[in-house]
C-alpha cells in the first residue's frame, strides 16, 4: 500500500501492549520488584522523547541533532517554576511544553534554512549553546542541576506514589501515540512525509515547504519539552545531562533501532535500549559493544528498524 | 509584436549568469493567453534555465517577469504555483515511493485553500473523497487510471512522464510550463504525449520546451527561438520556418 500503510492488526497489537503496560505495577508488586515501576516510568518518558524526535526525523525528514535542548528545556522549566512556588502540573507541564515549543520555533526558523550536514551541525550548535548557558548559571545549579524537591501536584492524584506517576506517564504516552497515528494519516502528516520524500517537487506543487517543516519541527520540540517535564519529576532533578549532545545521540539511536518514521519506532527503541542497559550493565560494563553491534545490524539489514521487521514500518515495498 | 493581445506571461530582458557565463542574456518572450507557445533552441541555449527562472527555482540577475498582471520578482516557487504557474520537469520528478494516486492527490491537495487545508492534523486523509475523486479524474485524463494503486517508481518511463504532467496539471494552472515532456520517449510514447498536449491545450495555456521538431511544429501556435541565452526570433511556425537567421543559427538542414 505504499508509504502511508496502516493495518488494524497493528492497532490490535497496540491495545494488547497497552493492557500489558497497565497491568505492570500489579505484576511487579506480585513478584516484589516495585523498584522497577519507577524504572518503567523512566523508560516510558524516554519513549515519549524518542517519539517526539521521530516526528521530526522520521516523518519530517529533518535530521536534528539538537533535540536534547527541548527535552532539557522542559525539565528546567518545571524545576524553575517549582522553585518559585508553582507546583501544579496543570500549569508547569503545559508551560514546559510551551517553552520548548518557543525555543524550537526560534531554533527551527534559523536552522531550517540549511540542509543536510549543515542542518545537523547547526541544530547541534544551538543545543550546545543552551547546554553551556544553563551550566554556567549558578542560580540553576550549574553542573549539579536543579533539584525538584517534590513532584508536581496533579489534582487529587498523588504523583509521589510511583505507580500513580507511572499511570499518568503511560496515559500521556498513549495519548501522544494516538495523536501521532492520527497526524501521520492526516493531510498535514502526508504533506510532511511527502516533503521528506521530495522537497523540491512539493515546493513546485505549491506547498510552502518551510512553514510545514517549521510546524513539524516545533511540534516535535514541544513534545520533547513535555517529556522533559516528566523526566524532571521522575528523577527529582533537572540535570544538565538532559541537555547534553549525548542525550540527542541516544534519542537518535533509539529511533534508528526502533524504526525511523514508524509510529511506534521511538517506543520500541527506548524500551529495547533501556531494558538492555538495565539487564547487561550488571554483567559487564562493556555492554555497549553489544549495542553497537545491534545498531550496525539494524542499519545494514533492517533499515526500517525493529518496528519495520514486524510490518509496523512506514513502508513495506 | 504582440501589443493589444492578452498577455499571460511577459518576460522582459531577463538575464541569468553563473559566474561569468551567461545562460540567459537579455531574453524577452511573451505568451498569449490560450496559445501553445513552443521554446526551441540548440542544447545549452538556456531553455531549462529560463524554465527555472520562470518557476522560481533560480533567481534571475536582471529583467522582469510579469505573469497574469503580477510581477514575479522575489516570489518563492510555491507562491507562483498559487498564482497559476505550474511546471513539469525535464528529468522526471515524482514521488517514486508513493502510489500513483497518492502522487496526484498530493498535488490536488496543494490547491485546497480552505482554512485548515493542509494544516489539518486530525481527519484521516483517506476520507478526503473530494480530493481522491479529483485525482482519479486527472489520472483518467492522462490515461493512467489502471495504474492508480501502483507505486510511481514502478511505472514505465513514458507513464512516469504522463504522471509528471498530471502533477503539474493538478494544481489547475493558468500556464503550464512543460520542460521537454517527450524526453527519452520512443515514437509511440511520443505520439501519445503529443495527443495529450493537444488535448490539454484546449484548457490551459502552454509554454513548451521541446527538441522534437515534428511535435513542435504540430502543436505550437507560436514559436520562440532561444540561441546563446537570447531570443532571436518569435513568430508563427511558418514565419520561424522561413526565418533565415533561425535557419542559420539552429534549424540547419532539418527543415530545409
Amino acid at each position: 500500500m505504499g508509504l502511508y500503510a496502516t493495518t488494524t492488526r497493528r492497532r490490535i497489537a497496540a491495545v494488547f501492549v497497552l493492557l500489558g503496560l497497565i497491568a505492570l505495577p500489579w505484576g511487579m508488586r506480585l513478584i516484589g520488584q516495585e523498584f522497577y515501576v519507577s524504572f518503567a516510568s523512566r523508560v516510558l518518558i524516554m519513549a515519549l522523547a524518542a517519539t517526539s524526535l521521530n516526528l521530526v526525523i522520521g516523518f519530517g525528514g529533518m535530521v536534528s541533532f539538537g533535540h536534547a535542548a527541548f527535552f532539557g528545556a522542559g525539565a528546567y522549566c518545571v524545576a524553575v517554576l517549582a522553585e518559585s512556588g508553582v507546583t501544579s502540573a496543570w500549569l508547569a507541564w503545559p508551560a514546559a511544553t510551551g517553552v520548548a515549543a518557543v525555543l524550537a520555533v526560534l531554533v527551527g526558523a534559523i536552522s531550517l534554512r540549511t540542509r543536510g550536514v549543515y542542518f545537523i551541525m547547526i541544530t547541534l550548535a544551538f543545543a550546545q549553546m543552551v547546554f553551556y548557558l544553563v551550566v554556567s548559571l549558578k542560580t540553576w545549579g550549574g553542573d549539579d542541576g536543579l533539584p525538584l524537591l517534590q513532584r508536581s501536584a496533579f489534582g487529587s492524584l498523588d504523583l509521589k506514589d510511583d505507580s500513580t506517576f507511572y499511570f499518568v506517564v503511560l496515559a500521556i504516552l498513549a495519548f501522544v501515540l494516538f495523536m501521532l497515528d492520527r497526524i501521520a494519516h492526516s493531510r498535514f502528516g502526508r504533506v510532511i512525509q511527502s516533503i521528506r520524500e521530495n522537497e523540491v517537487r512539493m515546493e513546485a506543487l505549491g506547498y510552502p515547504v518551510f512553514s510545514f517543516k517549521l510546524v513539524c519541527f516545533s511540534l516535535g520540540g514541544a513534545l520533547a519539552g513535555l517529556a522533559g517535564a516528566l523526566m524532571a519529576n521522575q528523577a527529582g532533578l533537572a540535570s544538565p545531562n538532559l541537555l547534553h549532545w549525548m542525550q540527542s545521540g541516544i534519542l537518535m539511536v533509539m529511533i534508528v533501532i526502533g524504526g525511523v518514521g514508524s509510529v511506534f519506532g521511538g517506543v520500541v527503541g527506548a524500551v529495547l535500549l533501556l531494558v538492555c542497559e538495565e539487564a547487561f550493565v550488571e554483567i559487564t560494563p562493556h555492554w555497549q559493544i553489544g549495542l553497537g553491534l545491534l545498531l550496525l545490524a539494524v542499519v545494514l539489514w533492517a533499515p526500517l528498524g525493529i518496528a519495520g521487521l514486524f510490518g509496523w514500518g512506514r513502508n513495506r515495498e | 509584436m504582440s501589443e493589444g493581445l492578452d498577455l499571460l506571461l511577459d518576460v522582459r530582458g531577463v538575464s541569468k549568469h553563473f559566474g561569468g557565463v551567461y545562460a540567459l542574456n537579455n531574453a524577452s518572450l511573451s505568451v498569449v493567453r490560450g496559445e501553445v507557445h513552443a521554446l526551441i533552441g540548440p542544447n545549452g541555449a538556456g531553455k531549462t534555465t529560463l524554465i527555472h527562472v520562470l518557476s522560481g527555482a533560480l533567481p534571475c540577475n536582471g529583467g522582469r517577469v510579469v505573469f497574469d498582471g503580477n510581477d514575479l520578482e522575489r516570489r518563492p516557487m510555491h507562491e507562483r504555483v498559487t498564482l497559476g504557474l505550474a511546471r513539469s520537469y525535464q528529468i522526471t520528478n515524482i514521488f517514486t515511493r508513493l502510489t500513483v494516486l497518492d502522487n496526484v492527490a498530493m498535488a490536488v491537495q496543494s490547491r485546497v485553500r480552505d482554512w485548515g487545508s493542509s494544516f489539518s492534523f486530525w481527519k484521516p486523509f483517506s476520507l478526503d473523497s473530494a480530493i481522491i475523486g479529483e485525482a482519479h479524474a486527472l489520472l483518467a485524463q492522462v490515461s493512467l487510471s489502471g495504474m492508480a494503486n501502483r507505486l510511481a517508481g514502478q511505472l514505465s518511463h513514458g507513464e512516469q512522464r504522463s504522471l509528471e504532467v498530471a502533477l503539474a496539471l493538478a494544481t489547475k494552472p493558468k500556464l503550464l510550463l512543460l520542460d521537454e515532456p517527450m524526453a527519452g520517449m520512443g515514437p509511440e510514447e511520443s505520439e501519445r504525449m503529443v495527443g495529450l498536449i493537444e488535448h490539454l491545450a484546449q484548457q490551459v495555456t502552454i509554454l513548451l520546451v521541446e527538441h522534437d521538431m515534428d511535435a513542435v511544429f504540430r502543436l505550437a501556435d507560436r514559436i520562440s527561438v532561444l540561441v546563446g541565452g537570447t531570443v532571436i526570433a518569435s513568430g508563427s511556425p511558418e514565419a520561424i520556418r522561413g526565418d533565415a537567421e533561425v535557419r542559420r543559427a539552429y534549424l540547419g538542414d532539418e527543415v530545409a
